[in-house]
């Protein structure tokens, strides 16, 4: 059993459609941590000590959002700045996030087409995503390939929220292959790598 | 007898109300003001036979209050922080003019007693008129403003000491030669005496006793007393009262056979950390005025034309002499404590009088048998001319030296102006919050309330409050206003608070006014007074509370912040185009563009609700995404 801790960040609820259903999947996988920044934060002012006690009481941490403007959602940008602190995440007596785990649980609009040197988002996702798995890096933790849904606001979410619970599952269980997850360029709902207990 | 104190009052109040303002316009300042209406309305009250030495010694006790209110303002702690100016300068300064005048007097031909008290007369400089102009011209807190602080101050400390020296320097000849017609006066004067007949060391300790009791009636009683008088919440008691105190502490120093300007100091020193200060300050500040005012006219009457017409040239040049010895000093003091271009001017021009001390220490030398009458008289003489001529070395200063040290001077005043003060008046619920706040980020206020049992209680709670009205001009005056940087209004009374707004933002423009409204129209009305930060005392709980109601009905927590943000956003523009509508003068029903507004605003408002919140509603949507086809299908259903 891992300790997952899995957050929610998104301004616009009640316009949401895949995270909306994502974040309700996640509310049926039993013994791990849900947060709804938006929902705790809502005037922006994050409690540091309480979230950083709580990364370090789990073993992985993951990141639900939809990509606004090739990044995070302002609050989860905030959080990040101040919970990944020097003396926490880096710097000196900073290694309280070593080996653990970062994750990312992304919704785009655009087509995964769109994004390539050809598409008209000219980057691979991945690109946009760096600045995350950079942070990982430097705060010692290990980076999986984001959980992507690509044009997020045509397709049906059924498919992707069910595929997500499966993944928070497999985590908790220990049954999410960390090394393929590592290797892989991204995750979607039928290539999870599962390990054959799952 | 009526007729006759009430032409008397009559005049000395005309001549005041004729001259002084004439006087300040032409920039000479109230004081000179005073001395030439005295020297104009002379011919009258000698004709009449007043009694003009009588009516000034009256009018001296202006000069005690004076001390008191100069006590109030110097906590301890800052007499402290001064102590190397005020020792320094303030030392060197009577030491070396004293000792140069006496000099100067025992080379003119007079017994060494009698020059050393010409010495220590002239060696003070008037606090009254240099303070006064200092304020006017706003030079009080530039470097050579402060520098005549403390030398001023320095001085009207020393006057103790020499009221205690000069009787030393009595002439036994004088003495005798006036014993004979003096006796029955003196028996007067003996009779109210608690150290008369006294051996030396009962008369000392009868005397520490009574300054013990005025330090430790001012710790331990002043408060129980005022308090018991505030509850009665009549201001002519509370002035009544303050009156009492100081008549009390003059009346006791007498008594002992100190001087009276001497125990209110004292006692102005020991209340100066006390909630009652301001309130006493501006209670006390109108009699001051009034008996300075009075004691300048008679200096003025006083002037004996008749003796400088006899011989002008060895009078005014002494007067010349004895200004110019003083700058000298000055000047030399300026350079030792590195005084820099145009304060050292300043400090040495505008102190180089002689002041009204002098005036006092000259009745004291005569009355103790110090110095003959006629020398007296001279000295007077030269003592009220130095005085007239400060006002044109003022006018030297400013027309001529300041320009060219190229406004140096004022850009430095300007930095230090920076860290003015805040004041708080009302400290309930809504005051105590700010408050706490202010100090919470290591800003001091000064805070006003006239609650005296509510003062009672946050003195317990180490908050420093004073106790007055803060509506009233002369209170706010004496709390600061003047220099303050901002005026927080957290009173109850609505009309109050206006009128508060409407006199501060009129008279102290540089000060920023946070006032509290009690609704809407009061916003009006308080933006129409001219405040420009206005807080409605329930609004933003209201809004919270609204906030707690949408996140209580299943509204996300985020979405209920921005939705109350949106009303608050919406009601403060709506407010906001009101209020320029808005016309204290006119009823708001009687108010054509007001009601019309209204009328359009409430009409467009009852339109948006049929449509289900309308412009509202269509801000709070507009988010992060683009609502999807499916988004705008479920939104139309739920709104039909």
């Amino acid at each position: 059993m891992a300790a997952l801790l899995h957050y929610y960040a998104h301004p616009g609820q009640r316009f949401s459609q895949v995270n909306s259903a994502m974040w309700r999947a996640a509310q049926t996988v039993e013994a791990i941590t849900s947060v709804d920044l938006y929902r705790d934060y809502p005037r922006h002012i994050i409690d540091v000590g309480h979230e950083q006690r709580l990364i370090a009481d789990h073993d992985a941490v993951l990141l639900q959002f939809p990509l606004f403007w090739y990044s995070s959602p302002s609050l989860l940008k905030e959080w990040i700045d101040l919970v990944f602190a020097d003396g926490f995440a880096y710097g000196e007596g900073g290694d309280k996030l070593r080996g653990k785990r970062m994750m990312l649980a992304v919704t785009a609009s655009a087509s995964q087409q769109a994004y390539s040197p050809e598409g008209y988002q000219h980057y691979p996702l991945r690109t946009f995503l760096t600045p995350f798995e950079q942070t990982a890096r430097l705060s010692m933790m290990r980076f999986g390939a984001p959980y992507v849904m690509f044009e997020a606001l045509k397709a049906a979410p059924g498919a992707h929220a069910a595929g997500f619970a499966r993944l928070l599952t497999a985590i908790r269980d220990d049954h999410f292959d960390w090394d393929r997850a590592e290797q892989a360029e991204i995750l979607t709902h039928d290539t999870l790598p599962l390990t054959e207990k799952a | 007898m009526t007729t006759d104190f009430l032409l008397l009052a009559f005049i000395l109040l005309g001549a005041g109300a004729v001259a002084v303002p004439i006087a300040t316009r032409l920039g000479l300042g109230s004081v000179l003001g005073y001395l030439i209406a005295g020297i104009v309305i002379s011919p009258i009250l000698a004709a009449l036979h007043v009694d003009v030495v009588a009516i000034q010694h009256f009018a001296e006790f202006g000069v005690v209050m004076m001390l008191f209110l100069v006590g109030l303002e110097l906590q301890p702690r800052t007499l402290w922080e001064m102590r190397g100016r005020l020792l320094g300068l303030g030392g060197l300064q009577v030491l070396g003019t004293t000792a140069i005048v006496t000099a100067a007097a025992i080379a003119l031909g007079q017994p060494w007693t009698v020059a050393l008290a010409i010495g220590l007369v002239l060696s003070l400089s008037s606090t009254a008129i240099v303070l006064q102009t200092l304020n006017e011209k706003g030079l009080m807190r530039s470097d050579g403003g402060q520098a005549s602080f403390s030398v001023l101050l320095f001085q009207d400390i020393a006057v103790i000491p020499m009221l205690a020296l000069i009787p030393l320097l009595a002439m036994p000849e004088l003495a005798q030669e006036a014993a004979s017609h003096v006796a029955d006066t003196e028996e007067h004067d003996a009779g109210l005496s608690l150290v008369a007949g006294l051996p030396g060391w009962q008369a000392a300790l009868v005397t520490i006793a009574a300054i013990a009791s005025v330090v430790a009636g001012g710790i331990y009683l002043t408060r129980p007393v005022f308090r018991y008088i505030a509850m009665a919440n009549l201001r002519e008691l509370f002035v009544a009262t303050a009156l009492l105190f100081i008549v009390g502490i003059a009346l006791l120093m007498s008594l002992v056979g100190l001087s009276p300007a001497l125990g209110t100091f004292i006692a102005g020193v020991v209340l100066a950390n006390s909630e009652y200060r301001h309130e006493l300050e501006s209670d006390i500040n109108p009699f001051r005025g009034l008996l300075l005012g009075l004691f300048f006219m008679t200096v003025g009457a006083g002037i004996n034309f008749v003796l400088l017409s006899e011989n002008p040239f060895s009078i005014i040049g002494m007067t010349l002499g004895l200004m110019v010895i003083k700058a000298t000093v000055l000047m030399a003091l300026a350079w030792i404590f590195r005084l820099r271009g145009a304060d050292k001017w300043l400090f040495s021009l505008g102190l180089a009088q002689a002041g009204e001390f002098g005036f006092v220490l000259l009745s004291f030398t005569v009355a103790n048998f110090v110095m003959p009458e006629a020398v007296a008289d001279r000295l007077s003489l030269i003592v009220a001319l130095s005085m007239l001529l400060t006002p044109l070395l003022f006018i030297l200063f400013e027309r001529v030296i300041l320009p060219r040290f190229d406004g140096k001077n004022a850009r430095e005043a300007d930095e230090i102006d920076s860290k003015g003060q805040i004041i708080v008046a009302g400290i309930g619920r809504f005051g105590g919050v700010v408050n706490r706040m202010l100090l919470a980020a290591g800003y001091e206020t000064t805070v006003l309330d006239y609650s005296a049992s509510q003062l009672e209680t946050l003195r317990a709670f180490d908050v420093r409050v004073f106790y007055g009205d803060a509506t009233r001009a002369d209170l706010l005056e004496a709390a600061g206003i003047a220099e303050a940087r901002m005026l927080v209004i957290a009173i109850d009374q609505r009309e109050a608070t206006t009128e508060l707004v409407r006199h501060v933002t009129s008279t102290y423009p540089h000060v920023y006014v946070i006032a509290r409204a009690m609704d809407r129209h009061h916003v009006y009305e308080l933006w129409a007074a001219g405040c420009r930060d206005i807080i409605r005392d329930t609004f933003d709980s209201s809004v919270r509370a609204g906030r707690s109601a949408y996140e209580a009905l299943g509204i996300h927590p985020y979405e209920a912040e921005r939705l109350a943000r949106i009303y608050v956003d919406d009601d403060r523009h709506l407010l906001r185009e009101m209020a320029d509508l808005y016309d204290p003068e006119v009823p708001t029903h009687l108010n054509e563009p007001y009601v019309k507004r209204a009328r359009e605003l409430s009409a467009e408002r009852m339109e948006a609700m049929a449509k289900g919140g309308g412009a509202f509603r269509d801000r709070a949507h507009s988010a992060w995404l683009r609502p999807s086809e499916q988004d705008r299908a479920a939104t139309e259903e739920r709104q039909d």
